[in-house]
């Protein structure tokens, strides 16, 4: 028999127990929807995060002070580390090749305040590199001047939110902003970027490093960031890096090097499990839609029985009476997949439109992947009942009426 | 033809064995029309199904057309039914879902005949009963004569050389039972073997030849 009329004569049959065969199918979609829709906020999350740590570039190595030891064991015993200083990031600069920025920063908290108005916000000190390094752009004035790392005048740049609050608006080129005891200039207003990895980049002031570690008193960088010529080379820009701050801290490896890549791998990692679990959380129901499609199935046999008898009288073989019920028990679960495809991408599109920060996507094989499942689910849950339909005894079949 | 030689069927009932027909020899010959009679579980619808390949004896050997069938696998024996022999039944067992064209097309679906192939023999089928303005009726819109006409025409759509009716007509009236039996016996003339599982004693009479049973056995000589 063709696949055409196999799928034909299963139509017919789930349509002979309608709300049954409806009831079945919704159990799977609501099965696979809550795959689809669990894997697309999980993903949303991984694309969000990633895609934050993307803009801070690639082709950036973060020096952080101490040694963090990622790869378990014991610290290392001896030494307290060396201060992450000024001069070490000088010598970087001068001495490790196709670096093309670099941007020490140190950052602390004070109370900014302008006229009797006044915010305790983070006070981030760096130099001019840092605007390139971390793609911000000014929309009035200019950022940091550039100039030597040591050498720190007393002029600021602020976020769009400090201007507002200190400044009620108005135009703050020019004037006066004290931090601490210390009086800056403004020369700049930073556009509007948002929060990035923890920093709201909006709400803070913008001073030069030199003059940041007098106003907070520091001897130690918070890290220093580098930017490599090209991916490429960051691998031996790495390794200069790691030989230069050996050798000026007394032939000790203290300093911790990330760079963005593996910060990203292990990211996309922790999120990619975190989707797997998810996804494996909602495979959950649609097991339990296959035990109802299973026990639709099993009715529809016991109720179909003397059915299944004239069906063996007229030359069925045991093959397509399995064929048949397994065509009804995939269609059942087919229709429940798409139903559950077409609720989920309904739900990530209004998700997305009500979270637009969080840009939750069905990934391909999450589709895919829930598809199959559910005519699996069917097909596996479908196969005991098909085969006691085929296994049935035609004469006893025959004698129920 | 049917042949069989030395058929025994047994069951296990709980720890009893039932003997269901004992040593049974007999021969229907192409063309015959073989009403067989005798008491309730005297052993005639066993032996009716052993003819129809629903059911296998214990023992002994059963001939089709010349061909043993005794040792055939499950899937073999499907294949002889579905071109061999049509079943009539007692209580009609049409699919509801389905409407009389969707009855009488069901061996052919399954058979893998070509969709415009079934319409035409299924029109055909209809027509030997008289029931092409009935075709698109379910049979819950038949009357019992009307449904037993479109399991005929099911039986017959294939083109099997036998037709074994268990009870035909015990389930209709007097009027509905006897055009059945003009049907069937109109098959018959046209050469289809048919074999009729009956306890009314006028389709016996009616009958070439009729076998009686009981306990297992055929207690009647041929006749």
């Amino acid at each position: 028999m063709s696949p055409l009329d196999l799928a034909l004569f299963a139509l017919k049959a789930l349509r002979g127990h309608r709300l049954r065969s409806v009831l079945s199918t919704l159990g799977v979609a609501i099965g696979v929807a809550s795959v689809v829709l669990l894997t697309g906020l999980g993903e949303g999350a991984r694309i969000y995060v990633t895609g934050e740590l993307a803009t801070l570039g690639s082709n950036l190595l973060i020096v952080l002070p101490g040694k963090v030891e990622t790869s378990g064991g014991l610290p290392l015993i001896g030494g307290v580390p060396h201060d992450l200083t000024l001069a070490d990031a000088e010598a970087i600069r001068r001495r490790v090749a196709l670096v093309t920025r670099l941007a020490p920063i140190t950052v602390g908290q004070a109370t900014v305040s302008c006229g009797s108005l006044n915010r305790h916000i983070p006070v981030l000190g760096t130099t001019s590199d840092f605007q390139e390094i971390r793609r911000l752009r000014v929309a009035r004035g200019e950022f940091l001047p550039p100039g030597e790392i040591d050498r720190g005048s007393p002029v600021c740049v602020v976020g769009t939110k400090v201007q507002r609050e200190l400044f009620a608006g108005a135009n703050p080129l020019g004037q006066t902003l004290r931090v601490g005891e210390w009086r800056f200039r403004v020369i700049g207003v930073m556009a509007p970027k948002g929060e990035s990895v923890g920093f709201d980049l909006d709400d803070i002031v913008i001073i030069p490093v030199a003059t940041a570690m007098k106003v907070f008193d520091q001897t130690t960088l918070f890290r220093v960031m580098i930017e490599a010529n090209s991916y490429e080379v960051l691998g031996s820009v790495k390794g200069q890096v790691k030989e230069v701050m050996i050798a000026r801290h007394g032939g000790e490896e203290d300093i911790t090097l990330i760079t963005q890549d593996s910060v990203l791998a292990s990211f996309n990692k922790i999120f990619t499990a975190l989707t797997l679990a998810l996804a494996g959380i909602a495979a959950i129901s649609l097991t339990v839609a296959g035990i109802g499609i299973m026990n639709v199935m099993l009715v529809s046999v016991s109720e179909r029985t003397s059915e299944i008898g004239l069906m063996k009288a007229v030359g069925v073989t045991q093959r397509q009476i399995v064929l048949a019920f397994l065509a009804e028990a995939s269609l059942l679960s087919a229709a429940g997949g798409i139903l559950g495809l077409i609720t989920a991408q309904v739900l990530v599109r209004l998700s997305v439109q009500f979270l637009p920060d969080l840009p939750a996507q069905v990934p391909d094989w999450a589709v895919m992947s829930a598809l199959f499942i559910a005519v699996g689910v069917g097909l596996v849950f479908g196969v005991w009942p098909a085969r006691r339909a085929s296994k049935l005894d035609p004469i006893q079949a025959l004698a129920r009426r | 033809m049917i042949a069989l030689k030395g058929v025994s069927r047994e069951f296990q009932v709980g720890d009893e064995t039932v003997h269901a027909l004992k040593d049974i020899d007999l021969e229907i010959t192409g063309g015959d029309y073989v009403a067989l009679m005798g008491p309730s579980g005297s052993g005639k619808s066993t032996l009716l199904n052993v003819m129809g390949c629903l059911d296998r004896a214990t023992r002994g050997a059963y001939l089709l057309d010349g061909k043993d069938v005794t040792g055939l696998s499950e899937t073999e024996l499907a294949l002889v039914r579905r071109h061999r022999i049509g079943f009539v039944f007692q209580f009609f067992h049409l699919v509801p879902r389905l409407d009389a064209a969707g009855n009488v097309e069901l061996p052919m679906v399954f058979a893998g005949v070509q969709r415009g192939e079934r319409r035409e023999r299924v029109a055909k089928a209809l027509d030997s009963v008289g029931l092409s303005h009935r075709a698109r009726h379910r049979p819950n819109q038949l009357s019992g004569g009307e449904r037993q006409r479109v399991a005929i025409a099911r039986a017959v759509v294939m083109g099997p050389s036998i037709l074994l009716a268990d009870e035909p007509t015990g389930n209709l009236d007097t009027h509905s039972g006897r055009e059945i039996v003009e049907l069937i016996e109109r098959m018959n003339a046209n050469g289809l073997t048919l074999v009729v599982v009956t306890h009314d004693p006028a389709i016996g009479r009616r009958a070439r030849k009729t076998i009686a049973m009981r306990d297992g056995l055929i207690v009647n000589g041929m006749g």
